[in-house]
């Protein structure tokens, strides 16, 4: 049978089966755990789409390039721009309850962004997505046109003289392993697993097949750009996010001064924009407060009443629960934390990547958000990536898919070797970098290796090097020895692994 | 403060479930026992299988037996808890290894309610806040372990089938709610005993008493 596998069953995953099946095309969609446990259930804030009255399209292609600090190819920003009022159509015809006066569509404002822009529902958005969309997968499992393999990981990809040739599935109930033949999707979303513990997604996504990926010879773009997003709080296990939501229906950052008055330093420091600056702006200039021992806080004690009740009655309830904090009456302490990645495997506009035969959509691939992403622009990417994919794959190209087990063994990495991992990435790419840090992580990565980690600390490597090879800041990347922008570097960074990792600006 | 976390373990492919206790001491009282878990892992270098994904109560993969009372791992603080803590896989699921349970009925059962809406959604507003509450069951499958009266082989596919099924009646054309109207009748109607178990367990407080009343209004009987 010919069918596409998509590996990764969230947003972008899902929302392609269901397009290709509209085409009558098969999908086998593969994922560790069902789609109600992606991270996109996390999505929150809500989805841009640029009609408002005093909106346009123009407005919101040069909010995203300004907000990924013209970093992206515009092209790129326009396809996706241009495609967000049909599928946010479509969303309502498979009936997600986005908030609504009169039938039309209330918008929320949200970061980077002037004009009123984003469509959502309360602050679970992805949430409300997801489920309408898992109800549309379950029509067309029905007809067979879609095949749901949950709990199966991607173990490993075979690729040959830059053609895709087979991944390795294990089922994780009974260990059997699959070879999957055919074309292949990745969208099985950010670099999480790289920074556990200091993001605010989810734990599936361990980024195994992305670094497998890329021993194999695909080429990733701009992995320096690493999004920190300035409202999230440590909840011992993770990084709670508290939704940028809090800020367009009101919010303000301050920090106590001195003499204990509170400080609205955003709304000083940029009486345009003010709280609603783009996350990478507002996650420096906490970091700055932090290394002088201030504390920033949320302040949510002014906003409109009747919100707590409807629009942000969900992000009230989970402050509560959390963190034991009501903000209708109490500041809520902040710290930045890791929400996104810009960067992923390099894509051309079509989603496909430099390896024959395999896409990429969502988070998984880097194609948008420039060097870094504004908020309501995620899932937006992730929808357009699907529509995008299912649009160019035509019947005729896809290569049959067999299913068929194997013997495959594999040694697991060292879980104490994966937390040095970590905790090195962690030293060298937090907010502010400086190639002191970078090189001397480069050598403790070097000292880790051996047989069973390779692809592991290789990919590790991919990031830092990227990181040490952009000598200028630029939105989510800043260099301390490098601290401002540079013409000469307005380029993407390609890494590619061809017997040693080569760093190229494109 | 130093606690004893029993676990009932089972071997992948084996056949006994065993116990195996770790003490665990720390200050920090308001750590979840999703994290203890992780840590007796890294602590003891042991391999205790479980499922989780966000660990904030959004996608309910660490459902577990705490104490006898089916909890999310990622919601249950160490502070809620006396000296000794048991944490067990459900027991209304086939058990794959350790923690982790197969919960592939919650899926079936939806497919078996052939749970879709045929044409679009009404889309009209005055549904949403019922569409919302009905939409954020996260398939936790903590409402079936609690219900007297499910069970994987019972023809009754349990509270999580009813909140879903609200959103589709509530959205659905007439043609859907007719395609739903019998499954209805006979696999939750039928079945559900009013204990409202469901209700007390579900971490995302869904009403599910509320939604099964507006459910019968709407689809047993309104038939147009």
């Amino acid at each position: 049978m010919k069918a596409v596998n998509i590996i990764g069953a969230g947003l972008g995953g899902l929302y392609l089966s269901i397009c290709l099946a509209r085409k009558g095309i098969h999908s086998n969609l593969i994922s560790q755990m069902p789609s109600e446990r992606a991270q996109s259930v996390l999505g929150e804030g809500g989805i841009n789409v640029a009609i408002g009255e005093s909106d346009s399209l123009d407005s919101h292609i040069e909010d995203t390039l300004k907000g990924g600090a013209y970093l992206e190819n515009k092209d790129n920003v326009v396809q996706l721009v241009n495609n967000a009022k049909d599928i946010v159509e479509d969303l309502i015809k498979l009936g997600v309850p986005f908030e609504r006066k009169n039938n039309q569509l209330v918008l929320r404002n949200f970061g980077g962004q002037i004009n009123k822009r984003t469509a959502y529902s309360k602050t679970s958005t992805g949430k409300m997505i997801m489920t309408s969309l898992i109800d549309e997968t379950r029509k067309y499992e029905s007809l067979g046109l879609i095949n749901r393999l949950s709990h199966h990981k991607c173990v490993d990809v075979k690729i040959d003289n830059n053609e895709f040739k087979y991944v390795v599935i294990k089922d994780l109930f009974t260990d059997k392993c699959y070879n999957l033949t055919g074309t292949l999707v990745i969208a099985s979303g950010g670099l999480n697993g790289y920074f556990e513990g200091s993001v605010t997604g989810s734990s599936l996504n361990d980024a195994y097949l992305q670094s497998s990926l890329f021993s194999n010879g695909m080429e990733f773009k701009n992995l320096e750009f690493i999004q920190y997003h300035p409202t999230t709080i440590d909840i011992k296990s993770k990084r709670l996010l508290i939704s940028e939501a809090a800020r367009g229906e009101g919010g303000r950052l301050f920090y106590f001064d001195d003499n204990g008055n509170k400080e609205y330093f955003l709304e000083k420091k940029y009486p345009d924009k003010g709280n609603l600056m783009t996350r990478d702006v507002i996650s420096r200039e906490e970091y700055m407060f932090m290394q002088v021992g201030k504390q920033v806080y949320l302040d949510m004690t002014r906003v409109d009443a009747n919100k707590w009740k409807t629009t942000l009655s969900d992000l009230r309830n989970e402050v509560m629960d959390y963190l034991g904090i009501d903000p209708i009456k109490e500041y809520i302490p902040v710290t930045p934390g890791i929400h996104y990645f810009m960067g992923g495997i390099n894509v051309d506009i079509n989603h496909k990547t430099s390896i024959k035969n395999i896409y990429a959509i969502g988070e998984a691939a880097s194609i948008y958000h420039g060097a870094n992403r504004l908020g309501g622009n995620s899932m937006l990417g992730a929808l357009v990536g699907a529509k995008v994919v299912s649009k160019t794959i035509e019947e005729k190209v896809i290569s049959e898919s067999k299913i068929e087990e194997i013997k495959y063994e594999k040694k697991a990495i060292n879980p104490l070797k994966l937390r040095q991992i970590r905790n090195i990435l962690l030293n060298s790419m937090g907010i502010v970098r400086d190639e002191n840090s970078l090189k001397q992580s480069l050598e403790e990565l070097d000292k880790l290796l051996d047989e069973d980690n390779t692809i592991y600390v290789n990919f590790a490597k991919a990031i830092v090097m990227s990181a040490l090879n952009r000598k200028e800041s630029r939105g989510a990347h800043y260099r301390s020895d490098y601290s401002e922008s540079s013409a000469s570097y307005k380029k993407q960074t390609i890494v590619k692994f061809d017997k040693e990792i080569k760093v190229n600006l494109k | 403060m130093e606690y004893i976390i029993s676990v009932l373990r089972k071997k992948r492919n084996g056949d006994e479930q065993y116990v195996q206790s770790f003490n665990y001491e720390t200050s920090s009282l308001e750590t979840s026992l999703l994290q203890v878990l992780i840590n007796i892992n890294n602590q003891y270098n042991e391999d205790i299988a479980f499922e989780y994904s966000c660990s904030q109560k959004k996608c309910g993969a660490c459902s577990a037996i705490i104490n006898n009372h089916p909890r999310l791992l990622c919601h249950a603080k160490l502070k809620d808890y006396n000296k000794e803590i048991r944490i067990e896989p459900l027991r209304k699921f086939p058990v794959i290894c350790d923690l982790i349970v197969d919960r592939s009925i919650l899926y079936d059962n939806l497919k078996k309610l052939k749970l879709w809406l045929d044409e679009d959604a009404d889309a009209s507003e005055k549904n949403n806040e019922l569409v919302y509450k009905s939409s954020e069951c996260i398939l936790c499958g903590l409402c079936l372990e609690a219900c007297p009266n499910f069970n994987i082989e019972s023809s009754f596919y349990g509270p999580s089938s009813i909140s879903l099924t609200s959103k589709i009646v509530l959205e659905g054309d007439i043609e859907t709610k007719n395609k739903l109207r019998k499954e209805y009748q006979e696999h939750i109607y039928n079945g559900c005993g009013r204990s409202l178990a469901c209700v007390n367990v579900c971490p995302k407080k869904i009403r599910i008493d509320k939604l099964l009343v507006n459910l019968n209004g709407l689809s047993i009987w309104k038939k147009r």
